[in-house]
């Protein structure tokens, strides 16, 4: 792959906007990750546990009764909610805290939203023997508590972050407070990616695995090349790995699901790519919520895992180069899909995933019966329980 | 520029060290900044840096956090911290730098920025999160426009990285005493003093050192090492109280006279 260059741009975007004390720590991160991560036997140790830690490959679901109900062409889903811990983070987690393991940095720190890479780091901390620490803005501890005693079960020490305004951007920020402090010896984890380079390429990599098992998945199933990828975007990770190792076959077409959340005022949405401008935030230059001053705006969505200002730099520069298209649904039509999904397949998604159905019925009157559309279910919802009985009316 | 070469060369001719003072623009008030900068001049400061607030400040500790939500809260902006440092120039000569993150400088335009600045008498600029990889064209922007760009280097930063920032570094370089955040308790590594002698030797610009320094004691054996010392946390924590912040810079002050 041609991006991102060597010094981590994708065009215009990414890059390395950190202090300086972090800017030696990402040049070993770099080095490190091009020589150690890429010997056969870091990739075997890697396929190991994806195989039989992770229980990959994932399967590739053709949802027939979902298929009947909206017309148009077949969807697929591709199951990471069936991945160990419940959504696509650990195959990343897997590979950054083997890659700690090798650079021998004992300690590893994380930033979570929903709690899903949080978790999914404690878990690998645990397999692997290494310190864990995962900063968590107070608001998302209050509504993923579930993920927060999980955290703590798996041995990790959940910091909640009270500055800001509680949600993962703060959580983020409080991360790299950690990192520039303990560089010598903690490995930051990002959960997806953004954050300066390395992040972005790596986490990319890490997750490209769910991307190549659909390649070899669709034939298998005497299906031709998918004429859609749907995924919802946050910072992006599980739509980079659904698109990245198609990004050549250009006539798979690319779509991005965006937390539109109440609307589209200020504040009220998490749709960075589709109503930001381009800014820098937590090292790298990117689309972002921001007001007219550069200040980041604070975000809304139902679901803690799309509720951050900024996107990963490579979907900036696929959005500016046209190669995927963006689009928001709002958290009403979220949870529109989450229910269908729920009734019609017995499949209850992450409400960041329901945000990928979600924008199905609209995307599907455009397709025809012998199309093919490959959704990235990307975690399971039992995390969100709290959260949609609340908005049901439901006492638990 | 000028004014930031005439207080280094000062300082040369004296043998004191420079006491480089931080607080962040428009907290608790820009009129307030305006009374602080002034006293602290008076007290002793030489070289004025004003923070530029920011919603996401990464690499500051809780006192400049909440320092920089209440000079937001304020409505502080760049377009008032320009009409700040205009309204100063009316009263004295002392060197203003603008440090703060990159994101309100890049939504303000580069170009935009290093004009008003010149314009305004801003003399130098420090942009926590433009490493110099990241600020080739800035750099150039700022120079034509007369504004010197000022660099971190960190105990973390190799030979070859110093000499990156110095190359494109101007006014003097900041040396960071600490791997970690502002206004953390001053914890240098055991190789501290043979790391800022090497860096010393490699540069020929001033070099000031900041992060954790909150006492006359800690200033002047920081001092001892650099061309000066930075005061920013301690600083920002006695919220515009000027008979105590005037007694503070006082007292640091007598510590970096030449005896």
């Amino acid at each position: 792959m041609a991006n991102p260059n060597s010094t981590g741009h994708f065009g215009e975007f990414g890059g390395r906007y950190v202090a300086e004390t972090l800017m030696p720590a990402l040049m070993e991160l770099t080095d490190a990750y091009q020589t150690l991560a890429q010997t056969k036997e870091f990739v075997e140790t890697f396929n190991f546990y994806a195989k039989n830690y992770i229980g990959r490959p994932t399967p590739l679901y053709f949802a027939k009764k979902l298929t009947q109900k909206l017309g148009g062409g077949k969807i697929y889903l591709k199951r990471e909610d069936l991945c160990h811990t419940g959504a696509h983070k650990v195959n990343n987690t897997l590979g950054q805290c083997l890659l700690a393991k090798e650079m021998k940095k004992p300690r590893v720190i994380a930033e979570t939203g929903a709690g899903q890479h949080g978790v999914a780091t404690a878990t690998l901390c645990a397999l692997l023997d290494l310190k864990c620490e995962i900063y968590m803005g107070a608001e998302d501890i209050q509504r993923q508590s579930l993920n927060v005693f999980r955290m703590k079960l798996l041995g990790a020490k959940v910091n909640p972050v009270y500055s800001g305004t509680k949600t993962l951007k703060d959580a983020m920020n409080e991360a790299l407070r950690d990192w520039v402090t303990n560089v010598r010896d903690t490995f930051y984890c990002i959960g997806t990616v953004a954050g300066p380079h390395p992040y972005p390429m790596m986490v990319r990599d890490f997750q490209s695995v769910i991307g190549r098992e659909v390649k070899k998945q669709l034939p298998k199933l005497k299906e031709k090349n998918p004429n859609y990828l749907v995924a919802c975007i946050g910072g992006g990770s599980n739509a980079m790995g659904l698109f990245a190792p198609y990004t050549n076959d250009l006539e798979v077409k690319f779509i991005g699901v965006e937390a539109g959340g109440l609307g589209s005022g200020m504040g009220q949405h998490s749709a960075s790519l589709g109503r930001g401008r381009v800014g820098v935030l937590h090292g790298n230059k990117t689309y972002l919520l921001q007001d007219e001053e550069g200040q980041i705006a604070t975000t809304h969505s139902i679901s803690a895992g799309l509720d951050y200002p900024g996107v990963g730099p490579e979907h900036s520069f696929f959005k500016e180069s046209g190669r995927a298209k963006y689009v928001s649904v709002t958290d009403r039509q979220a949870l529109k899909g989450f229910q269908l999904l729920c009734e019609l397949e017995g499949i209850i998604p992450a409400l960041e995933s329901a945000h990928a159905i979600g924008y199905l019925p609209q995307l599907m009157k455009k397709t025809k019966s012998s199309d093919v559309v490959v959704v990235n279910l990307s975690g399971r919802g039992d995390k969100d329980m709290m959260t949609v009985a609340k908005k049901m009316g439901v006492k638990l | 520029m000028d004014r930031l070469r005439k207080t280094w060369r000062r300082l040369k001719k004296t043998g004191d060290k420079a006491l480089v003072t931080f607080i962040t623009a428009g907290d608790p008030s820009l009129s307030t900044t305006q009374k602080i900068v002034l006293a602290l001049e008076k007290s002793g400061a030489d070289i004025i840096e004003l923070g530029v607030p920011f919603s996401d400040p990464m690499a500051d500790g809780p006192v400049i956090q909440a320092s920089s939500e209440r000079a937001l809260k304020n409505k502080t902006n760049l377009k008032k911290i320009f009409g700040l440092v205009k309204n100063l120039r009316k009263k004295t000569e002392i060197p203003v730098i603008l440090m703060g993150y990159f994101n309100p400088i890049l939504s303000f335009g580069l170009e935009s920025f290093a004009k008003k600045a010149c314009e305004v008498g801003v003399d130098g600029v420090l942009v926590v999160d433009l490493p110099p990889e990241e600020s080739h064209s800035f750099n150039k922007i700022l120079r034509k426009n007369k504004i010197c760009q000022i660099f971190l280097v960190t105990p973390t930063s190799n030979a070859d990285r110093v000499l990156k920032a110095a190359s494109m570094a101007s006014g003097f370089l900041y040396y960071v005493s600490m791997t970690g955040i502002t206004g953390a308790k001053l914890n240098v590594a055991r190789d501290f003093a043979g790391h800022i002698a090497q860096v010393q030797s490699m540069i020929r610009l001033p070099l000031v050192v900041g992060f954790g320094i909150s006492n006359p004691k800690q200033a002047s054996k920081m001092a001892s090492l650099a061309d000066g010392i930075v005061v920013g946390s301690k600083l920002v924590s006695l919220r515009g109280e000027l008979k105590k912040l005037t007694s503070f810079i006082s007292l640091i002050k007598t510590s970096l006279l030449n005896k």
